[in-house]
């Protein structure tokens, strides 16, 4: 069963926020579609009773102590900051998903 | 029909630490923006993660404290979404592995005891802040971001949906706020933003096992607006079922102005948050002599507290309440408990004058020393001074901590009683007051407290107005 | 011998000798630069004077009589991945062509605090995501062997500065074999340390449970050097090893008898080319005559290798690349909204085979897929890690080739993603299951390339890998050779 990415394509640029040109669409359907096409051959494999791998290391977590140190200074902060406003990072507006409406 | 209201709540709190949850940048509030951050609270590339050790003692704390049961073994997963004040378009949260199910906490409504379950409480990061030019996101043009919050250490306490009114929800979140004060995880201030609540409402035909189409509702920025918001949604809710229609799943934002609920327009279905578990952090694994430690070392909670003020000074419920709810407070009558036997007489001046004074003068509990309670108190009970210059010294006690005892002696403020002493004064200001002398021998009573007020201002205060009041009335009656 | 000519261990003799200064050998590295790169492009961003800076100032201190750290003054090319304060640190993409990190990455720290110093910063895939550095968003690298073909990736720069003799050392990063195989199509000796040895915060992420930081240099003693400096636990990296830095410098004894090695059985032979294989089972007769055992032997999760790995990787990369919103730092394409920010700063910030790699990610980590693909993914990963314990309990080491083919020419593969990724078949396994491996050059193709063998061990056996490297440099011919670039040398240095 072949999979059909155009179908998915919108759908996945949504949620990665990429903005893609027509024939970048069409091109990333088809080469998804090969990839995810032979990434599919591990479904083959019975995998049950296996637990998953997050970490390859089997250590336990670093705690570090409550401690403050100085934070980076301002300037620094905001050297790359393409817009900023008396200190604040500076975004357009926000539309986003939910808009409030009577 | 009859509906029954079922409320679930959603309940963040800031952790008390001092660094963030993976670095070591201040949480303190009121900083100028973005000056409290780092590579790491920044998400700037390259930066990774590493758990602060107090943010998960305090809140296995917090779980302990709410009955919860610690998972030894949990793990962090990220939640992946996109906007402005979240540096790493992710949040690191707990997913399926929290560090704590189940717990419950008990509530008293109209002297009835209820068990509100909790369904689990998790530890995550807190994002930045977003200010909006203008006053809402509706309006605003462009908004601007400040990081100073972002990777403040987040507790997520979700309630099963057992709750059914607002003031149930108020009550409880009331509950939630002294048991978190007290267990130390939190400060617990709602309008620094270190609370946060939102809800889950939804009504079901009364008897009917099937729940309702819930409505969400969010930007409730104080217990009472909780309340408020929640009573507003039952009515709005029972009026759409009661015409025949249908609740539709939808968030809901509180307008504090025009105090009401507005439906937000969402997407359908909800958010792919695209769970996985944080490659950055190893797993969480707590030593049962960690838990241990913290279980030993929890401090008395509120409801023990309150046990403890009924039994062992026989307090009424109301008044444990309020020391209790207050820890301040309580913390004032325990210790002067300790050099003053007269509970009773203790609790009356603490939850009365004491409390005025403090509020008056501005002051914090743990700025009045209890010892100058118990001098003016014992006093009072000697004799030495009279009720308002007691009451007089207090408000200097609670200003500027002087001891009561001091002050009666370098001002000579000492009570002035006695016939010998309070006669001649009853009788001088009565031939110089006559109609006021004569208003009362007529029956009008409130003449007495005239001429009580002038012996008082002769004396500065100091005459004990029981015996004046006495002595008037003889002299008058004669 | 020209200075340039020389491995860090030999300029660092020199230096400690006092027969060299510091600056001569920066100068002299810097020629080299100024002459071959043009042509090569090995370098985004090139920081002489802050080398000489360095040089300089260890220079004055080795004359105060200073006792300094062995590769002291020795220069060094840092992948372009890697943070350096107050450089450019582009990740060779648009969407961080301006970014400058307010911080050092920590194995960056450890290099300004022993004093080496930085010669530039090497081109890489964009992201690290490819295996040519014709993922490079601003120019692809030369293979200084025969220009018209890649030096492979992502660490192709890295690779191209040290074979061709701009750098006596470079850092790169290995996910999926991105310095092992760049190393093999440039012949010179790549490490991929177990994973945890070698901090990565600065180290800006693509998967985060597969990066590594790791060596390309001439041979395994320059490789042990510069681990000796880089490896240690981190308390900023909370996925980094515990423990006492082991001294890898101490672990170059070339004697291999004894040795349990299992060759890997190829069970795909196709696209493999036949003299890449026939290199690894000369070096296999060559060990076994002094005293090693070899034996053939299989890992046969390892078949669904590429699969998983490219299934983890762009599903932890897609996550990791989340941040790149034009917000805070970075490109920013402007917008009505802020979805219109978000979507035209990533779509014309990233180039494709980012592009390519988030969507997958996103794909294989959302509702509906998760369990299908990231999580069997997960599993699958589990059972290669299990067949790699299982094999260390019989053996001490794996060897197999490092690379199907040699170089390929610049844009053979790019129309063809699946064809690029299966230059990665030797690598990945390795990189899922977290253990060190090491490439090293196996001998020249009949046209001239260099080709590459791969060195496996279990986790934190590094010491043998570098061991075996030691011995074939000793006693297996055709390795050491330097590409001939004196078309390009020009007058004397």
């Amino acid at each position: 069963m072949n999979i059909d990415f155009s179908k998915e394509v919108d759908y996945v640029a949504h949620l990665a926020r990429l903005s893609l040109e027509p024939k970048e669409k069409e091109r990333m359907a088809d080469q998804l579609s090969d990839i995810l096409q032979t990434a599919r051959r591990i479904q083959e494999l019975d995998t049950s009773g296996v637990e998953p791998t997050s970490h390859v290391l089997n250590l336990p977590a670093v705690l570090r102590d409550d401690v403050t140190e100085p934070s980076l200074p301002l300037s620094r902060v905001l050297q790359n900051t393409p817009r900023c406003e008396n200190n604040f990072v500076r975004v357009p507006k926000i539309t986003v998903q939910e808009q409030l409406e009577e | 029909m009859k509906h029954e209201v079922i409320i679930g709540l959603e309940i963040h709190l800031e952790l008390l630490t001092q660094s963030k949850l993976f670095c070591s940048c201040s949480t303190a509030f009121g900083r100028e923006p973005n000056t409290n951050c780092c590579p790491v609270c920044l998400g700037l590339p390259g930066s990774l993660p590493v758990f602060n050790r107090r943010a998960v003692e305090l809140s296995v704390t917090a779980a302990l404290a709410l009955n919860s049961n610690i998972q030894k073994q949990s793990r962090f997963d990220r939640k992946n979404y996109f906007y402005p004040d979240l540096p790493k378009a992710y949040q690191v949260s707990q997913y399926d592995r929290p560090l704590a199910k189940a717990g419950y906490l008990e509530i008293e409504v109209d002297e009835n005891m209820r068990t509100i379950s909790l369904e689990r409480i998790h530890l995550e990061e807190e994002a930045g802040k977003l200010m909006h030019a203008g006053d809402s996101i509706r309006d605003a043009d462009y908004s601007l971001v400040d990081y100073n919050r972002a990777g403040i250490p987040l507790l997520e306490i979700v309630t099963a949906p057992e709750i059914h009114s607002g003031r149930e929800a108020r009550i409880f979140l009331e509950e939630l706020r002294t048991v978190l004060f007290y267990s130390g995880a939190s400060d617990c201030k709602m309008e620094e933003g270190s609370l946060r609540c939102d809800a889950n409402i939804s009504l079901r035909p009364a008897g009917s096992a099937q729940l309702g189409t819930k409505a969400e509702v969010k930007n409730m920025n104080s217990f009472r607006a909780v309340e408020m918001a929640l009573d507003y949604e039952v009515k709005r809710q029972e009026a759409v079922l009661s015409a025949g229609g249908i609740v539709t799943q939808e968030t809901c934002h509180w307008d504090e102005g025009q105090k009401r609920t507005i439906p937000m327009r969402g997407k359908e279905g909800s958010s792919d948050y695209r769970y996985f578990p944080e490659p950055d952090l190893l797993p969480l694994s707590l030593e049962a002599s960690f838990i241990e430690n913290l279980v030993d070392s929890l401090p008395e909670l509120p409801q023990q507290r309150r046990s403890r003020f009924k039994e062992q000074y026989q307090l009424d419920p109301n008044e444990a309440f309020l020391l209790t709810v207050n820890r301040g407070l309580g913390d004032i009558f325990e210790k002067a408990a300790r050099h003053y036997s007269d509970h009773r007489n203790l609790v009356n001046w603490v939850q009365g004058d004491l409390l005025y004074q403090l509020r008056e003068h501005g002051r914090k509990t743990e700025e009045f020393d209890s010892k100058l309670l118990v001098e003016l108190l014992l006093m009072l009970d000697d004799g030495k001074i009279n009720r308002p210059v007691a009451k007089e010294l207090l408000s200097k006690a609670v200003q500027k901590g002087v001891s009561p005892q001091k002050l009666v002696s370098e001002r000579g403020l000492g009570r002035i009683s006695g016939q010998e002493n309070l006669l001649p004064l009853v009788e001088q200001v009565i031939s110089e007051n006559p109609e006021a002398a004569d208003s009362y021998r007529q029956g009008k009573k409130k003449a007495l407290g005239f001429l009580v007020g002038k012996v008082m201002a002769l004396t500065g205060g100091r005459a004990d107005p029981a015996e004046l009041n006495r002595l008037f009335d003889e002299k008058l009656q004669q | 011998m020209k200075l340039y000519e020389h491995s860090a261990a030999g300029l660092s003799q020199l230096l400690k000798n006092k027969e060299v200064s510091s600056v001569d050998v920066v100068q002299s590295f810097m020629d080299r630069i100024e002459r071959l790169d043009p042509h090569l492009k090995a370098f985004i961003t090139h920081t002489p004077v802050m080398a000489l800076d360095t040089a300089t100032e260890i220079d004055n201190r080795r004359m105060n009589g200073e006792e300094l750290q062995p590769l002291a003054g020795v220069p060094i090319a840092v992948k372009d991945n890697i943070c350096t304060e107050g450089l450019h640190t582009t990740c060779a993409s648009r969407m961080l062509e301006n970014y400058v990190p307010p911080y050092d990455a920590t194995v960056v720290g450890a290099l300004r605090k022993a004093g080496l110093p930085i010669l530039g910063k090497t081109n890489l895939d964009e992201f690290a995501m490819g295996s040519s550095t014709e993922n490079s968003a601003f120019f692809p690298t030369r293979n200084p062997w025969d220009f018209s073909r890649v030096p492979g990736g992502s660490s192709g720069g890295s690779a191209a500065a040290v074979s061709s003799g701009m750098a006596p050392l470079a850092l790169g990063s290995d996910t999926g074999g991105s310095i092992r195989q760049p190393a093999s199509l440039c012949g010179v000796t790549g490490l991929r340390p177990t994973y945890g040895r070698v901090s990565r915060y600065g180290l800006i992420a693509f998967a985060s449970s597969l990066d590594q930081i790791g060596p390309l240099t001439h041979g395994a003693l320059d490789s042990a050097l510069l681990m000796d400096l880089i490896s240690g636990y981190d308390p900023l990296d909370s996925t980094s090893l515990p423990g006492k830095d082991p001294n890898f410098k101490a672990s170059l004894d070339p004697d291999v008898k004894n040795l349990r090695i299992g060759m890997i059985r190829q069970d795909v032979t196709e696209g493999f080319d036949p003299e890449v294989t026939g290199a690894v089972h000369k070096i296999a007769a060559v060990l076994e005559n002094n005293g090693a055992m070899v034996e053939e032997v299989s890992l046969p999760m390892t078949n669904y290798g590429l699969e998983a790995y490219y299934l983890i990787a762009p599903s932890e990369a897609s996550s990791n690349l989340g941040r790149y919103d034009g917000v805070r730092y970075g490109y920013c394409a402007g917008g009505e909204n802020i979805e219109e920010m978000f979507s035209r700063t990533r779509g014309e910030g990233f180039g494709p085979e980012v592009k390519r790699r988030i969507m997958i990610g996103t794909y294989a980590l959302s509702a509906g897929y998760y369990d299908a693909y990231y999580l069997q993914a997960m599993k699958v990963r589990t059972m290669i890690r299990r067949d790699y314990e299982t094999v260390f309990k019989n053996f001490d080491l794996l060897m197999g080739p490092s690379s199907p083919t040699p170089a390929f020419k610049i844009g053979e593969k790019t129309d063809d993603p699946v064809q690029m990724y299966l230059s990665d078949v030797c690598n990945i396994t390795d990189s899922l299951a977290g253990v060190p491996s090491l490439a090293v050059p196996s001998g020249f193709h009949s046209g001239g390339l260099p080709m590459g063998l791969q060195l496996t061990a279990s986790p934190l056996q590094e010491r043998l890998l570098l061991k075996v490297a030691r011995f074939l440099e000793l006693n297996y011919e055709g390795q050491q050779k330097r590409p001939d670039l004196k078309f390009f040398e020009g007058g004397a240095s």
